[in-house]
């Protein structure tokens, strides 16, 4: 009883749900939940990209739990919508689902991450940034800007055993290998936090004779940056000019302090993962086109040159 | 001649000095300080100034573990404060951002005392409640986006001085000063242990162990929206997804080597501070170590295990027993 009633209520929600004028694309996008700032950005992101091509979104917010995920998709799946977007919370557990997306024809596109799974034709394709990549765009920047001098390299790393700490450290290690004047002399885990990436930047200009022998900071986010500039300051030193600034992510508020001058780069993690979606989906629909099984995102670089104060106007309202 | 106990506190003390000392060994400017910008600045200060927050924490926890409960909400409420504090920091003065934080954290201490005390639900269950779901409200709070402020009142709270002592480390001091003249100065203490050592005797002498319960958590709210308010103003914002996130446990573990039993009864409040102190001295030498991250938490739990075996008095017994002076019957 109670499962048939819960069944019609779904129906009836699902029927109210759908817009008077029906568009031609309908996607549902299970998103893992407000985790952090960047996901809040890539949720209202892929609102403003759904809504410039006129598809009708449906979001479900997951809260971090993977059977909720589950249950949005299988949802998905009865209300027949014409594909979905899933942001995988974990990697493995999916096969079940994605199978009876399959059997209703329904193409999944998974966002941000990836899956394990030993069939890759359960989804169509995978929108993903190259974390290891991202580092490297950092340490070429890096080995760039201080060109022969020797430059001593702090580095703030996320949290211990997480797959984009591993990676971006990865990255920077190989862009800066090939430079002997470019060396990394302490590094250590801030958590991806503000709080922790302030306290380890006082230990390390403390340990670093008053962060005198820092020729440059690199750290795996920005919010970590964020907190690592105050440090800087006040302990009496101009972060941009005594000791550079370089980190990951390009949030609202490294924008603003590239554009004091207190950060001197970022690299972008697009919170646009559903734009390339939204094209290979139309594509795929259109032209029958089979997209590659991972589209890379752009890990664009941005310094004091790329206008960071209108681009902090643009992304403050993102929900970052 | 059997050996004595060692003095309440000579343990916690003699062990905040010996990591201070092992800290000095690995880096030697350790001790250097200076002034900078009108603020004490050297690594013995950011000892005092990081540990502010847990200290903070542990001050109002300590008088929850003296009655027998537990506080797992500290955590969330740092959030919840700092969240409140954050949001209204551009539009208000920089006392209505603290009463409002302030009182928030006071709300949500009152809603546990009074789920362990009214309701008689155990204390660790009825915290979990709000360590869970304070987080969202704090997320609810902010949008879930990390609030930044501009106010340089709010920012002082965190980053400014006070004779060139740290706004955090002046905080705890007060705090831990009006709350010794309470609960030392007055009888409430002793009203605290005898609820913690035995409620129902308590009841039957005529105290009002209810009372006594609900006080202490609210005491123990108000402790933890401080040291959220503190959090917030450190990083000149408030991210509630972070602020404070497990910070509860080690505010438990700074009362407990602080010599407080979670069995309730007799308690320490100063200990409990140095206890905190030790947790920081312990992760300040970590980063200026300059071991691998992977290595941090390892290291944490060895030193934490050797402070808590000096003080295990089954430990002292065997002392006792293996020592050459020991009277042979």
């Amino acid at each position: 009883m109670t499962m048939k009633a819960l069944f019609c209520a779904t129906a009836l929600a699902a029927v109210l749900a759908a817009p008077a004028l029906a568009a031609d694309l309908t996607v549902g996008f299970s998103q893992i939940g407000s985790e952090s700032g960047w996901r809040a950005a890539e949720t209202s992101v892929t609102k403003i990209e759904a809504e410039k091509r006129g598809i009708d979104l449906k979001i479900a917010d997951a809260q971090q739990k993977q059977e909720n995920q589950l249950k949005a998709v299988r949802s998905f799946i009865a209300q027949g919508v014409d594909a979905i977007f899933i942001a995988p919370v974990v990697a493995t557990g999916w096969d079940n689902v994605l199978e009876e997306a399959k059997d209703a024809e329904i193409p999944v596109i998974l966002l941000d991450r990836t899956i394990d799974t030993a069939d890759d034709s359960l989804y169509l394709t995978a929108v993903t940034s190259d974390t290891v990549h991202e580092g490297r765009v950092a340490g070429e920047w890096l080995a760039k800007t201080v060109g022969d001098k020797d430059c001593s390299i702090v580095e703030l790393q996320g949290t211990v055993g997480s797959s984009p700490a591993i990676n971006r450290k990865k990255g920077f290690d190989e862009a800066i290998a090939s430079h002997a004047n470019l060396k990394i002399i302490r590094t250590q885990t801030g958590d991806f936090t503000r709080t922790k990436g302030k306290e380890v930047m006082e230990s390390f200009i403390k340990a670093e004779n008053g962060g005198k022998n820092i020729c440059a900071l690199y750290a795996h986010n920005d919010d970590m940056a964020v907190g690592a500039i105050q440090a800087i300051k006040e302990a009496g030193l101009k972060p941009g000019t005594d000791i550079l600034v370089v980190s990951i992510d390009a949030v609202p508020d490294i924008f603003k302090a590239i554009a004091d001058g207190e950060a001197n780069a970022t690299v972008e993690l697009t919170p646009n993962m559903a734009g390339p979606a939204f094209d290979a989906l139309i594509a795929f629909r259109d032209a029958g086109t089979k997209p590659p099984k991972w589209i890379q995102t752009e890990s664009k670089l941005y310094t004091a040159a790329d206008d960071p104060a209108g681009e902090y106007e643009a992304r403050k309202n993102l929900g970052y | 001649m059997p050996i004595r106990l060692p003095r309440a506190g000579t343990a916690q003390i003699a062990a905040f000095l010996a990591i201070l000392a092992i800290n000095w060994m690995v880096s030697p400017q350790f001790f250097d300080i200076r002034l900078q910008d009108g603020r004490l600045f050297g690594s013995i200060i950011d000892v005092f100034n990081r540990g502010a927050p847990v200290a903070l924490l542990a001050i109002g926890m300590v008088l929850v573990i003296a009655t027998r409960g537990i506080d797992l909400s500290v955590g969330a409420v740092m959030a919840i404060a700092g969240a409140i504090a954050a949001s209204l920091a551009d539009s208000q003065p920089v006392w209505v951002c603290l009463a409002a934080a302030l009182a928030a954290g006071a709300v949500c201490g009152l809603w546990n005392g009074l789920l362990v005390a009214i309701f008689g639900i155990q204390p660790i269950v009825a915290t979990l409640i709000l360590m869970v779901a304070g987080r969202g409200i704090a997320q609810l709070i902010t949008e879930g986006r990390i609030v930044t402020f501009a106010s340089p009142d709010l920012a002082a709270l965190g980053g400014g001085a006070l004779l060139g002592v740290p706004m955090p480390v002046v905080l705890t001091a007060i705090a831990l000063i009006v709350t010794l003249a309470l609960v030392r100065g007055t009888a409430l203490g002793l009203m605290i242990e005898a609820t913690g050592a035995n409620a129902r005797a308590s009841r039957l002498a005529g105290i009002d162990t209810t009372a006594m319960t609900v006080a202490v958590y609210v005491w123990c709210g108000i402790c933890a929206a401080l040291a959220g308010v503190v959090a917030a103003a450190d990083i000149r914002g408030a991210d509630a997804n972070n602020a404070g996130l497990w910070l509860e446990l080690d505010a438990i573990l700074a009362v407990v080597i602080g010599g407080t039993s979670l069995f309730g009864g007799r308690f320490s409040i100063p200990l409990a501070v140095v206890g905190a102190l030790i947790i920081q001295a312990m992760n300040t030498g970590i980063l200026l170590s300059g071991y691998r991250p992977e290595l941090n938490l390892v290291v944490k739990a060895m030193v934490v295990l050797a402070v808590l075996l000096i003080q295990s008095p089954r430990l002292a017994d065997i002392r006792a027993y293996l020592s050459p002076r020991r009277a042979r019957s």
